[in-house]
């Protein structure tokens, strides 16, 4: 297994497209941070993607801000991507045959694949938040030292703050695990890489499309994108859990339903590519 | 011991059935030729054999542990060619055989040492370090076995090996199975090519609209019919003297039968009957499948 997941590991970081998908991803947020402190135009507070409004005055905070900005969309479609072509891109190059007989058992294929997968979030936000942290400091100045502000407009302590981003990091890796999962089983479902990412898309956006009508009200707590900023919630003085809470429950029933359903699938298909 | 044997294999794909209840008897040493027309249920059977399509009903067994359950500790032991080689496009041929040998059981130690075997035994020793994107087709098939041969198999099951390849590759992987077969392994070699099976099988089944047809030794099918085949100018002569037993003839050939070739060769020389040819005619390989399989099953006859 530990074999298996060095090999994933080793494309991953092999591949071109990981990395031009991470340089891209992580352009937004660097452009946002020129462009508040060419302008020192913020959002008004409470408009706006979260933190940008506290960001012109503390630069530390934009790693977190840098985060709510590729998480609603950049991140999800990365991952649809990576995620998508798990199975049906080695099915589509005719390499997944050649796995199997080798042999790779089914489960553990599809296990190592996943790990790859949040590996590559994981480097991605790594990454993101490694720029956003030098480009915040260089361009929008580092307040007060040991004075981060929350949400709630409290004093937050230096230790604090790290174990609250942690947190939200721990969290925005749980919501792409659900996107994952979606993907996964898509991508063991059709014959197209692309066509399990644009499912995968389809599944998002009509998740957010449906937040934003209230006669769907009654369904928008089962919806997977639904408590996705929650995070903010972590920097809230005290922590407001609720929303985490649940976004956490949901994303592992997510998680549980659609690996399960992928799982399932893929052990029973016949691999006629 | 047997390599393969399969009981009432079958395979359905909704109404269409590919594969109806075959059953396959692959010995130990073999080169198995397993014949039959594109589209008669080869590759999916051999799909069967390594896992990768599961059986409507029916059994198959290899190396004697029962497939698919048994895969972990099979396959291992098998190499194999699914219908067209694939491999990673970026990667180049080493690095493609690299990452496989890590998959399989092979120590990092001698991985090397173990790629590069191969790569020699497929004719590929020089090849730089190009991806594999670059690789003409017969490459690519060359590669394709040498993944096959990764780890000594026992057996190497193939879906036509030698597709792609140019006269001399094909010669000269002939030459590496064969070579390979006289070290023991056994061969399953999956074609719609009856001449390359014929020169190299020692036994084989032909499949015929997902049924077998036909299971047998080669050179069993291969016997002699009987009958004589005599090539000479003086065809008007031979038919005179050999009345009642010429079958055919044309302007320079005749077809007798007669139980004596030497006493016939005797008799046309002695009535003063120029030979320039006389052989026993023998059943061939395409004789045996035409008289066995119906119509071609990539054909649409219009009802």
């Amino acid at each position: 297994m530990t074999r298996l997941i060095g090999v994933e590991l080793h494309q991953l970081v092999r591949s071109r497209r990981t990395w031009v998908t991470i340089l891209l991803i992580d352009l937004l947020p660097t452009i946002v941070a020129v462009l508040l402190a060419v302008t020192d135009i913020g959002p008004r507070p409470g408009s706006g993607p979260a933190f940008l409004s506290a960001v012109l005055t503390d630069g530390t905070l934009f790693p977190l801000a840098a985060m709510a900005i590729v998480l609603p969309l950049f991140l999800p479609i990365a991952v649809a991507i990576q995620a998508g072509d798990a199975i049906a891109g080695e099915a589509q190059q005719g390499t997944l045959r050649y796995l199997l007989v080798r042999p790779v058992g089914r489960t553990r294929l599809l296990l190592a694949k996943l790990v790859s997968v949040m590996a590559f979030v994981l480097l991605t936000l790594a990454i993101v938040a490694a720029t956003a942290y030098v480009v915040g400091v260089l361009l929008l100045g580092n307040g007060d030292i040991g004075q981060t502000t929350t949400v709630s407009g409290t004093a937050l302590s230096q230790q604090q703050l790290i174990g609250r981003t942690f947190l939200a990091l721990g969290y925005a890796l749980l919501c792409m695990l659900g996107v994952a999962a979606i993907a996964l089983f898509l991508s063991t479902v059709v014959d197209s890489p692309l066509g399990a990412a644009m499912g995968t898309m389809a599944v998002l956006v009509a998740s957010t499309l449906l937040l934003t009508l209230d006669a769907a009200d009654s369904i928008a707590a089962y919806l997977p994108t639904r408590y996705w900023l929650a995070f903010v919630d972590l920097f809230r003085d005290p922590i407001l859990w609720r929303d985490v809470l649940r976004g956490v429950l949901l994303q592992v029933v997510y998680v549980v339903v659609f690996l399960g359903a992928a799982w399932a699938n893929f052990m029973t298909k016949d691999v006629t590519d | 011991m047997t390599a393969i044997t399969t009981q009432g294999l079958t395979k359905r794909y909704g109404a269409i059935t590919a594969v109806d209840g075959i059953d396959l008897d692959v010995r130990e040493g073999d080169v198995y030729g397993f014949l039959g027309a594109n589209g008669s249920g080869k590759t999916t059977t051999v799909r069967m054999l390594l896992g990768l399509v599961l059986a409507t009903s029916g059994t198959a067994e290899v190396l004697g542990r029962p497939m698919p359950k048994a895969g972990a500790e099979v396959l291992p032991q098998v190499g194999a060619l699914v219908e067209a080689p694939a491999a990673y496009p970026r990667l180049s041929g080493r690095a493609n055989l690299r990452v496989h040998d890590a998959l399989g059981k092979g120590r990092r130690s001698g991985r090397a040492g173990r790629v590069d075997d191969v790569l020699d035994r497929v004719g590929l020793g020089g090849v730089d370090e190009r991806p594999v994107a670059a690789y003409s087709l017969g490459m690519r098939q060359r590669l394709g076995l040498a993944h096959a041969l990764l780890h000594q198999p026992r057996l190497l099951v193939l879906d036509e090996p030698t597709n792609g390849l140019d006269p001399q590759g094909i010669r000269e992987i002939r030459g590496l199975l064969l070579e390979l077969n006289a070290a023991g392994t056994t061969i399953f070699l999956s074609s719609h090519l009856l001449a390359e099976v014929e020169q190299i099988a020692t036994r084989v089944g032909v499949l015929d609209r997902g049924r077998l047809v036909v299971e047998e030794q080669l050179d069993v099918l291969r016997q002699p019919t009987g009958r004589t085949y005599v090539s000479t100018p003086d065809v008007a002569r031979a038919r005179a003297l050999l009345d009642g037993q010429v079958e055919s003839y044309d302007e320079s050939s005749l077809l007798v039968r007669v139980p004596d070739v030497a006493a016939l060769n005797a008799r046309l020389v002695q009535g003063g009957v120029r030979v320039s040819v006389l052989a026993p005619e023998q059943h061939t390989l395409e004789d045996v499948v035409l008289e066995a399989t119906t119509a071609s099953s990539d054909r649409f006859e219009r009802a």
